[in-house]
C-alpha cells in the first residue's frame, strides 16, 4: 500500500511516501504564492524518487496551515495530529513533541499510539517561531546557517529584548554598535527563543521523552539552549522538517485500510 | 520603487531671524524609524527636518540636526541647549541632555495644538505610547507596547511594499472599501506578509486588505488609549498621524474625534515633530534654570 502525506507550512511544503507504512521518499518545495503548485512539486519530487505516479497511491492526507490548498488530497489531519503520530513513530517512548517551525510553535502530548491528548500552539507571535531567528540572522549579517554554530562559542549570552522580533532588530544594532560579540549575541536569540518554547511546553507537562521537530530542529544553537531551559534531554530525528508530513502519511495508511 | 519610503522633508520659517542673543535651542528626536530635529528662538519653532533613522544611531542625530539647520545660518555652537530624544536618545552625541520621549510629546503636543490636550497618541515606527497630561503639558500617567511591536509604523510599511502603494497614500486607499472587513486576527509585524498573501490568496482587493489590517492596527491603539483612560482633548502624534486610514478608524474605535492635525504645508507644524518640539521646549528651560543658578 502506498500513501503520501503533505504538510503545507507557511515557509516550505513537505512530502513523504510510504510503502507498507514504511518511508520510502521525500520532497520538499518553497510555499511562495502558490502553495498548491508548490505542494504538486513537492509530491511529484518524492514520487519520482520513489518510482511510483500518482495513480498508484492509495490515500494522501495534507496537514499544515495550507492543508485545504492540498491538490489530489483525500482527506486532512490537525497539525498537533500528525505531529503526535510521527513523534511515536519515530520514537515509541515519545511523549511531548515539541514542533517549531518557521512561524508557528507547537507542544503536543500524546499517548503510546501516538494519539493527540493536549497540545499548546504559539501561532500569533513571531518571536516564538523560527521567522525569529531569520529576522535576527539578518540583523547580525550571518548566514541562518552559522547561526547555530556561532552561538555555540559564547559562554555568556548578551542582554537583549527578546519579546518581539522587531525590538530584538533594534536591540541587535544596538548591540553590534556597543562591539558586543556576535555569538553572544546569538546565543541571546536562541536562549530567548528557548525560554518562550521551554515556558510553552511547561504549561502542557513535560512527559519523557521529550521530541523536537520542524525546520529549527536542525538549528544546534536552538537545540543547546532548549536542553539547558528544560533541563531534559531532548530527541531529534533525522529528517525534523518531515514530521508533520510524515504524520499525514501514517494517519493516510490507517485511513486507506478503513475504505 | 521602494513604496514604503516616506518624504523626508525639513522646513523654515524663513520670515523669522535669528539673533546671538536669542535663546536658540534644539531638540533631536531619534525614533526606530525616523529621525526628527527641531530648532525653536525663545520658545518658538524656527525650522525642523524629518529623515529615516540609518543603522547608527549617533549619525541620524547629527543628520537631522544638519537638515534642520540647512540654509538658516546656524552652526552647532549657536545652540544655547541642545536635548535628545525617542529610541536612540542616549545616542545623540551633541546633546546637552536626554529626556524620554514620553515627556517630549506631551510637551510637544501642548505646544502644537494648546493647552485643552489631555491625552496624546503617539504612533511611531514600532512604539504606541499613549499619554495622559496637565494644561502645562506634563506627563501624568502613560502606557506604552514594550513587550510587541504589533500595530505601529513598521507593519505598514511592510503593507505599503507588499500591496505596491506608496506609503503616504495607504489611508486613503484603506477607506476605499464599499463595507469595513473584519479586522485581521494577527497584527505581528514578523507576520504582516503571510498574513497579507494569505488574504490576497483568497481573492481580496488591495483595498480590503489594507483595510482589515488598518483596522486591527486602530483597534490595538485603541485599546491602549482606552486603558490609560481617554480624556479629552484628544490627539494623535507620529508618523501614523498623517495616515487617515488609522485617524479615522481609531476615532471610531474610541467614538470621539481627535483634534484635527494642523496641516503643516499652511502653519508649518508637522505633528511627526512633536517630540522633536518638545525636547527643543526643555532644553530652553533647563537653560534658562542654569543661567538663574
Amino acid at each position: 500500500m502506498i500513501t503520501v502525506g503533505i504538510d503545507l507550512g507557511t515557509q516550505t511544503v513537505k512530502a513523504v511516501v510510504l510503502k507498507d507504512g514504511a518511508v520510502v521518499s521525500r520532497g520538499k518545495a518553497f510555499s511562495g504564492f502558490d502553495p498548491a503548485k508548490s505542494a504538486q512539486q513537492a509530491v511529484d519530487e518524492a514520487l519520482k524518487e520513489a518510482k511510483f505516479s500518482l495513480s498508484d497511491v492509495n490515500h494522501v492526507t495534507a496537514t499544515g496551515s495550507g492543508m485545504e490548498m492540498a491538490p489530489n488530497a483525500n482527506s486532512t489531519i490537525s497539525m498537533m495530529g500528525a505531529d503526535a503520530q510521527a513523534g511515536v513513530f519515530l520514537f515509541p517512548k515519545a511523549r511531548t513533541i515539541i514542533d517549531v517551525g518557521a512561524e508557528e510553535a507547537r507542544a503536543v502530548k500524546c499517548d503510546d499510539n501516538g494519539i493527540m491528548m493536549d497540545f499548546v500552539v504559539n501561532e500569533r507571535c513571531a518571536a516564538g517561531a523560527g521567522a525569529f531567528i531569520e529576522a535576527m540572522a539578518r540583523a547580525l549579517e550571518v548566514k541562518l546557517e552559522d547561526m547555530g554554530p556561532l552561538s555555540l562559542k559564547a559562554e555568556r549570552a548578551s542582554p537583549i529584548n527578546a519579546s518581539c522580533v522587531i525590538f530584538g532588530e533594534s536591540d541587535v544594532v544596538t548591540l553590534i554598535h556597543r562591539q558586543e560579540s556576535k555569538p553572544e549575541i546569538a546565543r541571546a536569540i536562541f536562549d530567548a527563543m528557548a525560554d518562550r518554547i521551554s515556558s510553552m511546553v511547561h504549561r502542557l507537562g513535560v512527559n519523557p521523552d521529550v521530541v523536537l521537530v520542524g525546520g529549527v530542529a536542525k538549528d544546534v544553537g536552538f537545540v543547546a539552549s532548549l536542553k539547558r531551559k528544560l533541563s531534559i534531554d531532548v530527541l531529534i530525528p533525522e529528517y525534523p522538517e518531515y514530521a508533520g508530513a510524515l504524520g499525514a502519511a501514517l494517519v493516510a495508511v490507517r485511513r486507506a485500510k478503513k475504505v | 520603487m521602494e513604496y514604503w519610503r516616506w518624504q523626508e522633508y525639513h522646513r523654515i520659517f524663513s520670515e523669522k531671524k535669528w539673533k546671538n542673543k536669542d535663546i536658540i535651542t534644539a531638540g533631536v528626536d531619534v525614533g526606530s524609524v525616523g529621525s526628527k530635529a527641531a530648532i525653536l528662538i525663545d520658545g518658538e519653532v524656527y525650522s525642523w527636518g524629518v529623515m529615516r533613522t540609518g543603522s547608527n544611531s549617533p549619525d541620524s542625530a547629527k543628520k537631522a540636526l544638519d537638515w534642520a539647520m540647512e540654509g538658516t545660518g546656524l552652526r552647532v555652537n549657536d545652540f544655547k541647549y541642545i536635548v535628545g530624544t525617542g529610541y536612540g536618545r542616549v545616542n545623540v552625541p551633541m546633546a546637552n541632555k536626554a529626556i524620554t520621549e514620553i515627556a517630549c510629546h506631551a510637551k510637544g503636543a501642548n505646544y502644537i495644538w494648546g493647552p485643552s490636550v489631555r491625552t496624546v497618541l503617539d504612533v511611531g515606527g514600532q512604539d504606541i505610547k499613549a499619554i495622559h497630561c496637565d494644561e502645562t503639558g506634563r506627563v501624568t500617567s502613560f502606557l506604552m507596547n514594550d513587550k510587541c511591536a504589533a500595530g505601529t509604523g513598521r507593519g505598514m510599511e511592510v503593507f505599503a511594499d507588499l500591496l505596491k502603494i506608496p506609503i503616504e497614500k495607504i489611508g486613503e486607499v484603506s477607506l476605499n472599501v464599499e463595507e469595513e472587513p473584519p479586522p485581521v486576527s494577527c497584527t505581528c509585524v514578523a507576520f504582516a506578509k503571510t498574513e497579507a498573501m494569505g488574504l490576497l490568496r483568497k481573492g481580496w482587493s488591495k483595498e480590503k486588505v489594507l483595510a482589515a489590517y488598518t483596522h486591527a492596527m486602530a483597534i490595538r491603539m485603541g485599546n491602549l488609549v482606552k486603558r490609560v483612560g481617554l480624556e479629552k482633548e484628544f490627539v494623535i502624534t507620529g508618523g501614523q498621524s498623517k495616515n487617515i486610514g488609522i485617524v479615522s478608524r481609531i476615532e471610531t474605535a474610541l467614538g470621539v474625534k481627535c483634534l484635527p492635525m494642523p496641516d503643516w504645508r499652511d502653519n508649518g507644524l508637522d505633528p511627526m515633530i512633536a517630540g522633536a518640539i518638545g525636547a527643543a521646549l526643555f532644553g530652553k528651560a533647563l537653560y534658562e534654570k542654569a543661567q538663574k543658578s
